[in-house]
């Protein structure tokens, strides 16, 4: 029982923290989107449309989950030119810039 | 009237020759963001003009007609646009393929390579009529296609590339354009990312990205085959993120040594040219983008990668230390030096302006605004082999 509480509470947890997951500051959504579009943008193109690394469109990335994504951003993909960039933007920014990716 | 009429003739001719423009001061700055290219006069510091429509340019790169009228922009969707300098207009624009890197223009100035990364491949054109000439698929293995980096044009009416996912480097001879002529050298080594030719046209070098070292082709004694140069260079270091490609246009050559980006690490190595095994590293502010020497060879530039790029230092090479770190503005993107050398242009991405320094007394003498610039080229460079 208390076992069942406790995973309970967890998952409330994490699921609240996924749906309040906070939004970066006015501020820093341009930080973000200057980043997007300039330093990813180097290597994925200024439209997206890929360059060195793929293209980030919205339908190269449908078929694609959200974790694994997310984790594409901040842990980088070993074996490719793709660098982790977490040290420069939080868990949450990643998903708020896959949110700006994902729309058409 | 008959004796206004010589009067006017005269008039119309001193309207004719204010507006000559000689091209030998001229240069071409991109406007990433926009897709423009402005037309400078680096010897007056001054904008001349603005062209628009030139499609991606997030990553650009220009060549010149070696009469230096014409500069060729290649954009990153694919566009070619020639540009007429003197008439201030695109004389010819095409999109060639989908997704493209860089050019190079052919010894004789008659023909423009590209370099694709979708579909893979290096097409040739007419320099005149940016007519296709030939098209050479970067086909390797089971019908996979790769991405092609480091083009440059080789004395000989030869053109030298390498392919990204394949790991080999390819020579075109286009002597006869109709049958170019392609030798090809596989297992250079993992993922060359960008290539160089040095300034008396002798060596091709491909930087790899996947493994250490360099790849070397002696362009004289191409039948000796590519050499592994560096192989255990950083071998048990622990690599750093690289959050921007570095770049190997232009030979940053002085005396006997050859400068070259570090990858995976914040240093510029030392490489001597006459044994190619390494003299020295030096420790600058991160990851190397560009690594330039001056044209008399006295100095290197180097700017660097995110969240370094800020910063541009100067190694000294006459005791190859670092000598001045200056911080021209955010997001140093690139670095043009005047034909001589006295100046040196910087595009300033983020802070939207073109910095000149003086680079003797490295004091800063003027600013010009530009819209997130990020590449300058000169049109000095239409008589250097390889840029």
């Amino acid at each position: 029982m208390k076992k069942s509480l406790l995973l309970m509470w967890v998952m409330l947890a994490t699921s609240a923290n996924a749906s309040l997951a906070s939004e970066p500051s006015q501020d820093r959504k341009i930080t973000l989107r200057n980043m997007l579009k300039q330093d990813c943008g180097a290597c994925h193109g200024l439209t997206l449309k890929g360059g060195m690394g793929p293209a980030l469109l919205p339908e190269a990335l449908a078929g694609k989950s959200d974790d694994f994504l997310i984790s594409t951003i901040l842990n980088g993909r070993p074996g490719t030119a793709m660098p982790p960039w977490q040290p420069f933007i939080s868990h949450d920014e990643a998903a708020w810039l896959l949110g700006i990716l994902r729309k058409p | 009237m008959n004796r206004l009429l010589p009067l006017l003739t005269l008039l119309f001719s001193f309207n004719a020759i204010a507006e000559l423009r000689a091209t030998g001061d001229l240069g071409i700055v991109i406007e990433r963001e926009d897709g423009n290219a402005l037309i400078i006069n680096t010897t007056e510091h001054k904008r001349l003009a603005k062209i628009e429509k030139l499609g991606d340019l997030s990553h650009a790169s220009v060549v010149f007609s070696r009469d230096q009228r014409y500069a060729y922009v290649f954009g990153r969707d694919g566009g070619l646009t020639k540009i007429d300098m003197l008439k201030d207009s695109i004389d010819k624009r095409i999109i060639q393929a989908g997704n493209s890197i860089g050019g190079a223009i052919s010894q004789d100035g008659n023909l423009i390579a590209v370099s694709n990364y979708t579909p893979g491949g290096v097409k040739v054109f007419s320099a005149d009529t940016l007519e296709l000439v030939a098209d050479i698929p970067s086909e390797y293995g089971k019908g996979l296609s790769s991405k092609v980096v480091g083009l440059v044009d080789a004395p000989g009416q030869r053109f030298v590339f390498s392919l990204f996912d394949a790991g080999e480097i390819w020579m075109a001879d286009f002597k006869n354009p109709k049958a170019p002529i392609i030798k090809k050298f596989p297992n250079i080594g993992k993922q060359p990312y960008d290539a160089l030719v040095s300034p008396d046209g002798h060596y091709y070098i491909a930087g790899l990205f996947g493994e250490s070292g360099m790849a070397l082709l002696d362009l004289w004694n191409t039948d000796a085959g590519v050499k592994r140069i560096l192989p255990d260079y950083g071998k048990d270091d622990e690599k750093l993120p690289v959050y921007k490609m570095p770049h190997l246009e232009g030979w940053a050559v002085a005396g006997d040594y050859l400068f070259a980006p570090a990858i995976g690490q914040h240093k510029v190595l030392v490489i001597d040219k006459n044994t190619w095994e390494l003299h020295d590293t030096i420790a600058v502010a991160g990851q190397p983008v560009f690594v330039m020497a001056r044209p008399d060879g006295r100095q290197v530039w180097v700017n660097f990668a995110f969240p370094d790029n800020n910063q541009v230092q100067i190694i000294d090479v006459k005791d190859l230390s670092l000598s001045k770190t200056l911080s021209p503005g955010k997001a140093v993107l690139h670095m043009e030096f005047t034909p001589r050398g006295e100046q040196v242009w910087l595009a300033v991405r983020d802070d939207n302006q073109l910095v000149v320094y003086d680079t003797e007394t490295l004091q800063e003498i003027t600013r010009l605004s530009a819209n997130k610039p990020n590449g300058i080229f000169f049109s000095s460079r239409a008589h250097k082999i390889g840029l």
